[in-house]
Parts: structure tokens; sequence; C-alpha cells
């Protein structure tokens, strides 16, 4: 191996030396999980019984699965009877000013571009009396309200909005669809809930106020968003900024609903922390997310920059059941050191002239694992369908591994399915090539990744791209040379 | 401006020497032409001079502008205004030409104290240079090289060497897999850049296309050394012998 791929394998495995911890009071609450502490669990969030009952239902179904192996990726299976599954909301902030924040951490705010004020939020501190954030939510509530969205936590909406989260939770993801959805629907912890109503844009990017709102998402999160017909809205979960969380387990359920001409574009951000150098500790991230094009021409696309956890399993899919729907998939998946993902979507065609778009770029280096798995699927009565697939992949240094799983089946002779794949590596010569015009190495390896994940980045909201693309940096950068 | 002195080099990691020991001397104003037999080490010794991390050093030095850059890294040459037109330009999907150069030719600028050109300021600059190889606007936003022919290649390359003006340009068989039309401009292109401050060496299999650019210089490499030195007509020997009846006559 030559010095230049040695550097970049020591660069690209950068040390995750952002995260950290608070300490955490726990309420006394036992560990475990049983009917009884499922009854406990609703009982504290002041539940109504359908709610738990819908919970009970879910326990019992998950008891009867088994759970999944057939990914590509190994680790140690959690222990469900040791975890908590009912945790307090948020302590006070602990530290008194950025001051006490970990240089390195206010660092990597800095480079990413985050707000002041923001930053405060995201690291713990106690905020100051020139930015409210009370005011600031308020003031967003009042903005969404006037348009008549309903945007709250999921606990919340149980208690407002009974028929929606009735009518809708669990009709895209039902319990028994796989072992953690079930678990999932079981001990949900809290989570976002989102309705627009008919011929309604959302007055805002849902993201500005996500970031700052979503600290406290729990383990188990759970989200619902409704499109009604014409209603159109723009999601951003997660930050680049680093997170660091002390359940290593995350199981999320994220359900979309869109009826005639709604649309709904979901991004993610994931930067969990990955653990160590062995993979030690980091987090376990097995969500499940789907969408349903319930309504004639709706949309919903899903972007995705998974650059964090230690082992990620997932798979945002969408379901074309209305006649001309759309379903998209971005997606950039970075894996360094010992990470493992196995990531992709499913397009389930059931509607005429349903359309689907799926554009997957995968990052590995170090000596990490990153898989591509997608579904395509288009039925019998889809007919005039049509999907379009584009899986590449980046290998950088020579222990990492890329791998591409695609199923594919079409049912009717109308429509057509084209699916390109592609595997290179950051070569030396493209490095020297554009060191050879000035560029430094740094710059250099910046650019290529850059280049690769371009048409994916260009589908986040815009002030998230920019802080997508320093994120890819810092999480590249180190030690040149 | 360029003084090359007993260059010995290997593959990194590897015994076998690709370079034995060469010796050139290249002063601005000058065109230098390197020809040679496949595997004769033009190529490499055009790596070497540029800084590629593939070839290590062994024994001499290179010395550009009276500077050691011997050890230096490939960007800190390309920062004193040394240049390679690769034989086989790199494909970079997703960075159009246009990001490339400003890059490039601002990372020079700020390397030399220079002025650095805004994104306005750079784009007339760019389109100026255009015409020396012939090429639309349409060229500048296209990702580098990506889906580029052959001969599109071999243009970016001396399009790029007109946008960063270097002082001292190695071009790496330049004209392999050119058709007589782009021959023409690519030669052409050449020409207009060659000032008497700046200083080019060619490296070529042929003498084709020294028909178009007049090198002041011709050098003949064999077997990891320059066996012979001389004019035009040196060159005009080797194309009506060829390079084994001159290998013959050295031996």
């Amino acid at each position: 191996m030559s010095e230049e791929t040695k550097a970049l394998e020591s660069m690209i495995g950068e040390e995750y030396k952002y995260g950290f911890t608070t300490d955490v009071e726990y309420e006394d609450f036992p560990k475990g999980i049983s009917e009884d502490i499922i009854r406990e669990l609703s009982s504290r969030k002041e539940e109504p019984e359908w709610m738990l009952e819908f919970r009970l239902k879910s326990y019992r179904a998950w008891l009867e699965m088994e759970e999944p192996e057939w990914f590509n990726a190994t680790y140690t299976k959690p222990d469900f009877e040791n975890l908590l599954y009912y945790s307090a909301p948020k302590k006070r902030p602990s530290l008194d000013s950025l001051d006490d924040v970990d240089p390195n951490i206010r660092e990597t705010y800095e480079k990413l571009g985050i707000p002041l004020e923001e930053q405060k939020m995201l690291a713990g501190v106690a905020v100051d009396a020139v930015f409210d954030s009370v005011s600031v939510f308020t003031s967003f509530k009042e903005k969404l309200a006037e348009a008549g969205v309903i945007f709250c936590s999921i606990s919340e909406a149980i208690k407002e909005h009974p028929d929606l989260v009735k009518k809708y939770m669990g009709s895209v993801i039902p319990a028994r669809d796989n072992f953690y959805a079930a678990l999932n629907s079981a001990v949900f912890s809290d989570g976002s809930f989102c309705y627009i109503p008919k011929n309604t844009a959302c007055p805002m990017e849902l993201s500005t106020y996500f970031r700052i709102n979503n600290m406290e998402s729990g383990q188990f999160e759970r989200t619902l968003i409704i499109a009604e017909e014409g209603a159109s809205v723009s999601y951003l979960e997660g930050c680049t900024a680093p997170m660091y969380d002390e359940n290593q387990l995350h199981a999320a359920v994220v359900e979309l609903i869109a009826l005639d001409h709604a649309d709904i574009k979901y991004s993610t951000i994931q930067n969990w922390y990955s653990g160590d150098e062995n993979g030690k500790g980091g987090i376990y991230n097995f969500v499940t997310k789907r969408g349903i094009c319930k309504g004639n021409h709706s949309k919903i696309s899903w972007t995705q920059l998974e650059t964090g956890s230690a082992v990620t399993l997932k798979y945002p899919s969408v379901i074309l059941q209305g006649d001309h729907s759309i379903g998209e998939f971005y997606s950039v998946a970075v894996t360094t050191k010992k990470q493992q993902a196995d990531t992709g979507t499913k397009m389930i065609h059931l509607g005429k002239n349903t359309r689907s778009t799926i554009i997957s770029k995968g990052i590995s280096a170090g000596e990490s694992n990153n898989s591509y798995r997608g579904e395509v699927k288009i039925g019998k009565k889809a007919t005039g369908s049509k999907n379009y697939s584009v899986c590449d992949s980046m290998l950088i240094g020579q222990s990492c591994g890329a791998h591409t799983f695609p199923y594919i089946s079409s049912e009717n002779a109308s429509s057509s399915v084209e699916h390109e794949a592609t595997t290179s590596r950051v070569g030396e010569e493209q490095i020297f090539y554009l060191m050879q015009r000035g560029i430094s190495e740094q710059d250099a390896i910046s650019m290529i990744i850059n280049g690769f994940v371009k048409d994916v980045l260009k589908e986040l909201p815009l002030e998230f791209a920019v802080e997508a693309n320093k994120l890819l940096d810092i999480k590249l950068e180190g030690s040149v040379g | 401006m360029l003084e090359i002195r007993n260059l010995h080099a290997v593959v990194e990691g590897e015994e076998l020497e690709i370079l034995k020991g060469v010796n050139l001397s290249v002063n601005k104003g000058e065109i230098h032409a390197i020809m040679g037999p496949n595997g004769s080490g033009k190529s490499t010794l055009s790596k070497v001079v540029s800084g590629h991390p593939e070839y290590e050093v062994t024994e001499g030095t290179i010395l550009f502008e009276g500077e050691d850059i011997t050890d230096m890294d490939a960007d800190e040459r390309a920062h004193l205004g040394l240049f390679l037109a690769f034989q086989y330009p790199v494909e970079v999907p997703g960075i159009t030409n246009k990001t490339l150069l400003r890059e490039a030719y601002n990372t020079i600028a700020r390397a030399n104290e220079r002025e650095e050109l805004d994104p306005l300021e750079f784009e007339d600059y760019l389109v100026s240079k255009l015409e020396i190889i012939e090429m639309k606007d349409e060229f500048l936003n296209r990702s580098i090289n990506t889906g580029f022919s052959g001969g599109e290649k071999k243009k970016n390359e001396i399009f790029q060497m007109a946008v960063l003006n270097p002082r001292l340009s190695f071009l790496d068989e330049t004209d392999s897999g050119l058709d007589i039309d782009a021959l023409k401009v690519v030669s052409d292109g050449v020409n207009k850049i060659a000032s008497p401050e700046n200083a080019i060496v060619m490296i070529t299999h042929y003498q084709r296309l020294l028909n178009y650019i007049k090198p002041d210089f011709v050098h003949v490499m064999m077997n990891g050394k320059i066996v012979k030195s001389g004019d035009i007509s040196l060159a005009e020997e080797l194309e009506a012998n060829g390079y084994d009846q001159m290998q013959k006559e050295l031996a």
C-alpha cells in the first residue's frame, strides 16, 4: 500500500471526537419489557385506552416474531430485557455557557455554520434572555397554525387529534410488518405528527423548527405525516451536528401518507456515534420508513445522508398506489472504520403510469461494509410504469466492501425498469491529477467525494445541502500526508 | 529554468530503475521535444518531474528556477509554475471544469501572493481562453473529462494550460489519439501559449507533432537515459531510420 493510500485511510477513519455525554438522571422506571411495563409506560404518558390497546397488540405480535438476520451485517443482538423503555423528558441544561463546551464540538458547529443560539441548544447550554427559544417555537407554531398545519409531538397528537392518529397510525407500517416495527409500535417513546390540510403548501420548511425541537427524540421514535389532497410539505429530520446518545438501539418508525396531488419531501441527515476503532459502542439504527402515495398524482421523495451509526438497516420505501404517482429515493451512505450499512429502498408500483427513481451513492472506507439493497416491484395493474435506478459505490482504501443487491420484478409488459450500477475507487491518479493543478491533497479528496454525491445532495433543502457538504469534508478531514 | 541532474527513479517499493541518470536543462523561451521508443522512460520522466507519488527518486536532483523540488508534493510544484498535460487525462465526475480551474487558479494565486479572481472575473477570464482551443462555453460546465472524447480530453489539457499559465509545461504524448483536425487545433493552442517567458517540453513517440510545434531542441531517450540531443534534424533522422538504427549506432 502506498503512502497516499495510507493517508487516505487514516484521514477517512478520523476519530469521532465530537461526541459528548451529559449525565442523565433516570426517573425511577424498571428495565425490561412486559405487558405490565407497557401499561405503566402508557399510563405515565396519560394515553387513552385505544392507544394502550394498540401497544399491547403490537407487543403480542412482537413476541411471536423472530429477530431478522437476512442483512449483510453482523453485530451483537440487543438485550431487550436490559433496555429502558421509558425515560423522563429532558433535564435542564447542564452548562452555563458555550465556553464550557468541548472546543472540538464548538469547532464542528462553527465549521458547519450553525447559528450561535442553536449551538447552545445543541450543546445543552442554558439559553440567555436574548434568544428565547420558547418564543421562537411559538412564532413557528403561530405561522403554521395560520395555515391550518398541525405540527406537534405524537404524544400530543394522540390526545388532541385522536381521529387522525387512529385512522393513519399503523396504516402504512402495520405492527406486524417486521420485528423492529412491532417493537416500536409497542413501546414508542415520542416523535412528530404533521398534518397538512387540503390544498395547503406548508408555509415553511419544517427543518429549522425540527433541528431545535427534536433534541429528545428517544430511541423508539414514531413519526406520522399526512398530506391531504393538494397539500405539500418538506420535512427534515436529524442534523449535521454530531449526536451522541446513550441508547444503543434506535428503532424508529416513520409513516407518510400522500393523498391526491399531495407532495411530501422527507430528508434525513444522520450522524450518530459510530463506535470506536473496533466498532464498539456505536448506535444500531434499525429504522422502518415507508410512505404511501395513496392518491392519484401524488409524490413522495426520500433523501438521506447517512454518515453515522455502527450498524444501519434502513429502507425508506414508497407504495405507489395512486395512478400517476411518483416515488423517489436519493441516498448517500458513508461508512468508515468498522461501520456497517445495509440500506436502500423499495418501490412498489400498484397504480397505472407510476414512476420511481432511485439514486444511491455508497462510500466505503476503512474496514467498513456498505450494501445497497433495493426492490423494485411493478404489479400487474401498474401498466405504463417506469423505474430508473442508479447505484454507485466508491471505495477508499483496500479493506472496505461495497455490495449491491437489487431485486427487480415486473408483472406487465408495458412497464420498464432500468438499473445501472458502478463501483469505483478513489484513485491515486485522480488525486494526482487534481494536485498537479495546484490543489491540495485534502481538497482534492473532498472534491472527488463531493462530485460523486452531488446528484443526491442537490435534493436536500438548500441550507442543509451546504451543511451536508461540510459534514462530508469533516468526516474526511484529518492527518494528510 | 529546469535543471535535471543525474536523475534516477524507481516505482515506489520496487527495485527496477526506470530512470537511470537523466540530465536535462531547459531555459525560458525554449521548446524541447523528447522522443523515444515505448518503455524508454519518457512518460515516467514527466511524472517524476511533476511529483507523481507512485515514483521514488533514488538519486539526483531536480532544480526549478534554482530551487530543489526533488522532494516537493505535486501541488507545491504546480504552485511554482510546473504543469503536466496528461497522456491519459483523468475523469472526475460531478465537478465541472470551471470549478476545478477556479479552485486551481486561485490556489496558485494565493500561493504566489497574487490577487484571486472572484467568480465573475474568473468567468470572463475563462471565456477569453476558450478560443485558444476553439471550444464553446458549454465546455466549462461539463464534469472534468467525464464522457469526453479522446480529442476533447487532450484539448481540455491545453485549455487548462492556457488558463493556469504555467512557466514550464510537460506535454505527455499530447498528440496521441488525435485526428489531424484535432492535432492542428491542439498544436495551434500550444503555439499561442508559447512565449519568451515560458518553456515547453513535449514528449512524443512520433515526429508528426513536430511538424506543427517546432522545437528548438530534440532529445532521444532510450533505456532510462537521454542518449542523444540535437536540433530538429535529429527528429528527421529518427523518422527516416527508426529507433533501432539509432540504438545500433550508439552501441
